[in-house]
């Protein structure tokens, strides 16, 4: 072992299992239990990494998901490399693979930290002032400059080949943190048959036990605490009751007490089973929640605060009594509350030399005082620290007195360790990201959970009860209380009930206040402190901020950047609004709080993507017909979820050519067409006919059974909404078609206006889109096509167009429409699903001899455009009326209502300038406009003018051997053989109104 | 993501519901007499609450059904859901849940 700063023995790491792991490409070894920062301070390694500005060497600050400073990549291959990973929180494994970030060439040597002497002239806000001419260098020169220098770390350059899991959990009660409060308060609620889920972000449960000095007196129901947290534990996990999940973190805490919980399952193995998901994103719906997240420690702000060596002295316990390392040798503390003081008496005896213990508060001493003495430790009370000296890590540490400003009793204490302790932040982030108030707690100095705004609890440090009796006394009462709760016989609904609600705390004896903002400093000094560590923001950034006259604390945050890092400013927003508050003269709890949001810590998007990617990224409707169309090389098209077949090239042929022969195929032998994802509704009912009445513009009692009419759906504001053919199967049965997008959204609307408005109506709503194969069978052969197949009638004077009939076809039931939507003679077979690919082949088979041709949507638009046919949603925009679209001979005049009718006497609704549906026809026959283009009244319109309107189709016809546009044109009918202008690449072109129906105007085609 | 308690079906998660607008607005029986101000204010206005609102939801992935629910717009807690026809709940009938 090579680790020459590890114990002999202690910690809960196994010193027999050695892990082989390597840095920046240079080899070390650590232990089982170790994490990549433990196992690197073992070995002497303190500079981990660069801060982000000014690439200031930067060694680990903390012990866990706080950490700001010490953030990694680590590499598993081209594929498996995640950055900004805290060192803290990477577990160790045979051969890991770490990189440090944010350096060039080397961590040692970092070419960007020359940015640190040009700090004078890059503070806060540099380059909003900066960067300001000329104008037009901030796209081309400036902001890609200033992009490709910022950043944290890189993506990985390969698609992520691992597996995530997503699941859903539900419990009485969810229990976040699993330190002393988390598992008193599962041990209770486990003990009262609640069933219980626990999680912490850790390996190990147990919180700050884990960090307990062993020999020291800590008991907990007369056990030591390390046999109480085993125990605990076992008790726990053998409960079958009782979920717990290690590695797993609370990230987010959204309404009804829903909590995301990212766990992570590989990330700590040296050879994953690829068959186990890396991560398992949980939605657990809570009954009750106890939030037990324990609190961050603080650090102090003062002159060179930064360097590697200088550190929270909760973490330099960690590192001794959790993981057996010593993190220096010769230490000085600098302290705002008692809690340093037996970390340093700890180290002491583990062998570091304590040189002083610095105490910002008094001069007085406090409690401890006497005993750090009596142990040979000097005590300077009253302290401040003026600055620190020392490049990779720190090697000195200027320690004073302030008097009236003036430093007094100034002395230089060469050390390699300096602890801070600021006092203790309580983690209220998923409180408050419940929406839960907080209160500022003046004698705590910190913001505490109030009211909550959910089911939820809070317990132990995260509400400021620190002391461990009394946090585990706390624990186990919100525990018991949340089971309680949950398992109440009369319990209903998700609203935290007044019972709910947290009593106020009492401050805990040694939970000592600490210290908010920054140290004193004598009138001129000049080092910088840090506050946010991740993103280099100084005491002087924030004091400038305030003094260009940012008073709100979310536009200093913004503006200097404070607590805008990865760490979400853990460890540095307390300090940024003690020193925000100072300079503006104003309380803490006045200046505000800037917001917690989720994620706690990052989460990797693989976890939110879940299986969720590939071909499951969405569903994927198909019809029976697909697969025919793709053995015959269909080019498809996303029409909603739905894939349709666009078109069908032949060889090479590309997509102009292909529209022009299926079109032409159409007009002139016979087309086939997949129209199943026509969207099909069965009404049903003794008043079937009432509600088509009320709901469609058309007149339904005149329709006969047999026959079909063009239906035409309005919302009540008188604007389309859908349309589609509708069949009188029967009496009362009506089938409805509706637009492929529109299915869903006609059937709601149905189901609306049934249940709320006409509940007395006998009627029934089945959407049948996926019963029904619809094989469209088109053009001036269709009838002899079908003639051999169906046991029909198909003659003109038997079938007219607009009619349907049931039947046989290859002695499959049928419902045969015989309806167009291209302008020829046309036919929709509508048979089961399940025989669609055999009526289709068969059908197909038949039409060899009469030039049956497969088209796709794009002809079909092509097709439906010459016969003037309207696409609702492409020639209609939610702002169209009937009229308007040319479709007022579809209302039925003399009923006295339907959905929109009252809305269509508005005057509004009737004026002759309103936009119309025209048809419009380049000057020359070749250009085809582009869909959307504005219509201009005059040639040469320029900015700002009004338009006339907007083209919505536009298409080349192969029959008429020209372009063809529809538009919507204000006053447009009345402007027929007028010349407007509408705008094309490099120019514009003059069109011609003309009427939207460009071929077979009389409609022979369609009656043969 | 909400927990909504439908009346037919029991508490059941958002993505199952569709939201339906404000509640209690009726049609009117005879639009054909309804002024211009009427037609509009039943078209177009509704309340923007800062309070207890209610709402309609159809448990569209669930039995399809609309039903009514009276919501806190500043917590989202839903103070009572109940069946069409039925009235508005009192405030003594919707104790916070």
């Amino acid at each position: 072992m090579n680790e020459g700063l590890r114990t002999p023995e202690g910690g809960r790491i196994d010193r027999s299992r050695v892990v082989h792991f390597s840095f920046d490409g240079r080899a070390y070894t650590g232990v089982a239990g170790d994490t990549l920062a433990s196992a690197l301070l073992a070995n002497g390694v303190h500079l981990m990494g660069r801060s982000f500005k000014y690439h200031r060497p930067r060694g680990v600050l903390a012990s866990g998901a706080e950490e700001p400073n010490a953030l990694v990549a680590v590499r598993r291959d081209a594929a498996r490399y995640t950055p900004n990973l805290r060192a803290t929180q990477v577990e160790l494994y045979e051969g890991l693979e770490a990189h440090s970030q944010n350096r060039w060439p080397s961590l040692a040597f970092d070419l960007g930290a020359v940015n640190d002497l040009l700090a004078p002239f890059i503070p806060a806000g540099f380059y909003y002032k900066t960067f300001m001419w000329p104008r037009s260098a901030w796209q081309s020169l400036y902001e890609p400059r200033i992009r490709a220098a910022a950043g944290l770390g890189r993506a990985p350059t390969e698609a992520d080949p691992d597996r995530y899991a997503s699941r859903y959990g539900h419990c009485d009660v969810l229990i976040v943190g699993a330190g002393p409060a988390g598992l008193a308060a599962a041990a209770a609620a486990a003990a009262s048959g609640a069933r219980v889920m626990l999680c912490d972000e850790q390996n190990e449960f147990g919180g700050s036990l884990l960090a307990a000095d062993p020999h020291g007196a800590t008991a907990i129901e007369g056990r030591p605490a390390a046999q109480w947290l085993k125990q605990t534990l076992a008790a726990l996990g053998s409960n079958a009751r009782v979920t717990l999940l290690p590695r797993t973190t609370a990230f987010g805490y959204f309404p009804h007490n829903l909590l995301g919980l990212n766990e992570r399952l590989t990330d700590h193995l040296a050879d994953p089973h690829p068959e186990v998901p890396r991560e398992r994103q949980w939605q657990v719906r809570a009954r009750e929640v106890v939030l037990a997240t324990g609190a961050i420690e603080r650090p102090l702000v003062f002159p060179g605060n930064d360097r590697p060596g200088i550190m929270l002295a909760g973490a330099a316990r960690t590192w001794l009594n959790r993981y057996a390392v010593l993190p220096g040798t010769r230490a000085v503390v600098v302290t705002a509350c008692d809690e340093a003081y037996p970390v340093a008496l700890e180290l002491q005896g583990a062998g570091v030399f304590i040189a002083s213990i610095a105490d910002v508060r008094g001069p007085e001493d406090g409690p401890w005082a006497a005993k750090a003495r009596a142990a040979g430790i000097p005590v300077l009370t009253g302290a401040t620290v003026l600055g620190t000296a020392g490049r990779r890590r720190v090697n000195s540490i200027l320690l004073a007195r302030l008097q009236d400003g003036e430093p007094s009793d100034t002395q230089t204490q060469p050390c390699d360790l300096v602890l801070m302790c600021g006092g203790f932040t309580p983690s209220v982030h998923l409180f408050s990201q419940s929406r839960g108030k907080l209160l500022w707690d003046e004698g705590l100095q910190a913001f505490l959970p109030g009211t909550p705004a959910e089911r939820a609890r809070s317990a132990g440090a995260c509400r400021g009860v620190f002391a461990l009796g009394a946090a585990l006394a706390d624990g186990a009462a919100a525990g018991a209380a949340a089971a309680r709760e949950a398992t109440a016989a009369a319990r209903t609904g998700v609203c935290p009930s007044g019972a709910a609600a947290t009593p106020a705390v009492q401050p805990a004896a040694g939970g000592g206040a600490g210290f908010a903002g920054a140290l004193p400093q004598p009138a001129g000094a000049r080092g910088r402190a840090f506050v946010d560590w991740q993103n280099d923001v100084t005491t002087r950034d924030l004091t400038l901020a305030t003094r260009e006259g940012f008073r709100s604390i979310e536009h200093v945050k913004r503006y200097t950047t404070t607590g805008m890092a990865t760490d979400q400013g853990k460890t540095s927003n307390l300090n940024a609004l003690g020193i925000v508050s100072r300079a503006l003269g104003k309380a803490i709890p006045e200046v505000g709080l800037t917001s917690f949001r989720m994620p706690y810590t990052p989460v990797s998007f693989g976890g939110f993507a879940g299986p969720a990617r590939g071909e499951l990224f969405d569903p994927v409707r198909t019809t029976p017909m697909h697969e025919w169309a793709r053995a015959q090389g269909a080019v498809f098209e996303d029409v909603g979820l739905w894939k349709r077949a666009r078109y069908f090239p032949r060889g090479a042929e590309h997509m102009h050519a292909a529209l022009g022969r299926e079109c032409l195929a159409v007009r002139n032998a016979c087309g086939i067409f997949d129209a199943s994802t026509l969207g099909k509704i069965e009404v049903v009912g003794q008043d079937a006919v009432t509600f088509m009445n009320r709901l469609y513009v058309n007149a339904w009692t005149s329709l006969a059974v047999g026959r079909c009419r063009y239906g035409l759906l309005l919302r009540d504001d008188g604007f389309v909404y859908d349309d589609g053919v509708v069949a009188r199967v029967s009496e009362n049965r009506f089938h409805v078609t509706t637009t492929t997008g529109g299915a869903p959204r006609v059937l709601a609307m149905m189901e609306d206006y049934l249940q709320t408005e006409w509940s007395d109506l006998k009627v029934w709503l089945t959407s049948t889109t996926e019963e029904w194969a619809v094989i469209a069978v088109q053009g001036p052969n269709a009838r002899a096509v079908l003639a051999g197949l169906v046991d029909i009638d198909l003659a003109a004077a038997a079938l007219p167009h607009m009619s349907v009939a049931p039947g046989y076809i290859c002695g499959v039931p049928m419902r045969l429409f015989r309806v167009s939507f291209t302008g020829e003679l046309g036919f929709e077979v509508n048979v089961p699903a399940d025989f669609g690919p055999a009526v289709w082949e068969a059908i197909w088979d038949a039409g060899q001899a009469h030039g049956i041709t497969p088209y796709g949507t794009e002809t079909m638009h092509v097709l439906r455009a010459e016969k003037g046919y309207i696409i609702v949603g492409q020639d209609t925009d939610g702002t169209v009326t009937p009229d308007d679209a040319g479709l007022g001979w579809a209302i039925g005049k003399n009923k006295p209502d339907f959905v929109g009718k009252r809305s269509l006497a508005r005057p509004a609704m009737t004026s002759p300038q309103r936009r119309q549906l025209v048809g419009l026809l380049t000057t020359d026959p070749q250009t085809v406009v582009e869909e959307g283009t504005q219509v201009m009244a005059q040639a040469g319109a320029r900015a700002p003018a009004r338009a006339l309107g907007h083209i919505t189709s536009s298409y080349h016809s192969a029959v008429l051997g020209r372009s063809i546009a529809l538009g919507l044109v204000a006053g447009g009918r009345a402007r027929t053989g007028q010349t407007l202008y509408v705008s094309i690449p490099g120019g514009e072109v003059p069109v011609e109104v003309a009427s939207p129906v460009f071929y077979d105007p009389q409609g022979r085609r369609l009656h043969a | 993501m909400l927990l909504i308690d439908c009346p037919y079906c029991g508490e059941r998660p958002e993505p199952e519901f569709v939201y339906g607008g404000q509640a209690h607005i009726a049609r009117p029986p005879q639009p054909a007499q309804a002024t211009a101000q009427q037609w509009a204010d039943y078209l177009y206005r509704r309340d923007n609450t800062r309070g207890v609102h209610a709402e309609r939801w159809r448990h569209t992935h669930g039995c399809g059904r609309f039903f009514n629910a009276l919501r806190d717009t500043t917590t989202d807690h839903f103070l009572a859901t109940y069946r069409l026809g039925e009235p508005v709940p009192t405030a003594a009938a919707t104790v916070r849940r």
